[in-house]
């Protein structure tokens, strides 16, 4: 699945401002809120099930990288912010570095080969040294969409 | 893989299929073999580094997927029964 089909564009943002991997997960679950999704108490539900994801052992996969998720009733399709943190954020990952780059995904709750395509697709950028060099330098939300959109532009749907 | 490259097939049985933390487990015990080279390959696509989670992350390996371990290097035959023991151990839910 490529990353333009289940990334919110409107839930990219370039430059967190919290400091630890909790306030990291509520800010993007809030820009996931601010996009349209979830409801009344969901978005607390849906930080709550990340977190819980996160202590049977963490989401940091090494080389900056970070794809905190979790399944949850209030979505019917597998949803994906992106966000990067040009200082870096202490997220106990397997290689002891700070993140730089996360990749949200929330699945609905009996969907697991879409979990799986979309970490296909997030190999497939996230692979591309280039590909995370540019995502790094960003500055805007748009310049992200733009990069995820042409990357996936030249490689093929799985 | 040379022709010293020890190799078993396993049919991943789990309903949520090889996902994140197993391929953690699986990258943790492989990268206790620093010698040894480690591919995992799903039927039909090409072979992935299996000490490399974004390489994995590209296996999209659901419920009922076979995927062939190839091992190869010094310690090739503990490794692989390492390796295939964290599919033995049925992955825990996510």
């Amino acid at each position: 699945m490529r990353m333009s089909e289940f990334v919110i564009r409107e839930a990219i943002s370039a430059n967190l401002t919290a400091a630890q991997k909790e306030g990291v997960v509520r800010e993007m679950v809030e820009n996931l809120r601010l996009a349209g999704y979830f409801k009344g108490n969901e978005s607390d539900d849906v930080v709550k099930a990340i977190l819980k994801r996160e202590l049977l052992s963490s989401t940091g996969i090494g080389d900056g990288v970070a794809i905190p998720h979790a399944k949850h009733a209030s979505v019917d399709r597998l949803v994906g912010a992106v966000a990067i943190a040009p200082g870096g954020i202490p997220f106990d990952s397997v290689d002891g570095g700070s993140v730089h780059v996360l990749v949200m995904l929330i699945s609905p709750l009996e969907r697991p080969s879409d979990h799986l395509r979309a970490l296909e697709g997030v190999s497939r950028c996230l692979k591309d040294k280039a590909f995370v060099k540019s995502l790094r330098e960003t500055t805007s939300p748009q310049q992200i969409w733009d990069l995820i959109c042409n990357h996936d532009r030249g490689t093929p749907a799985v | 893989m040379t022709a010293d490259t020890l190799r078993q097939t396993v049919t991943i049985t789990n309903p949520q299929g090889f996902h994140m933390r197993p391929m953690a487990a699986f990258v943790e015990a492989a990268r206790l073999f620093p010698g040894c080279t480690v591919t995992v390959t799903r039927s039909g696509m090409v072979p992935v580094d299996g000490k490399s989670m974004l390489s994995l992350m590209g296996l999209v390996a659901v419920q009922g997927a076979e995927v062939l371990l190839e091992v190869s290097g010094p310690g090739a035959g503990e490794a692989l029964s390492a390796l295939v023991h964290v599919f033995h151990r049925n992955f825990d839910e996510e």
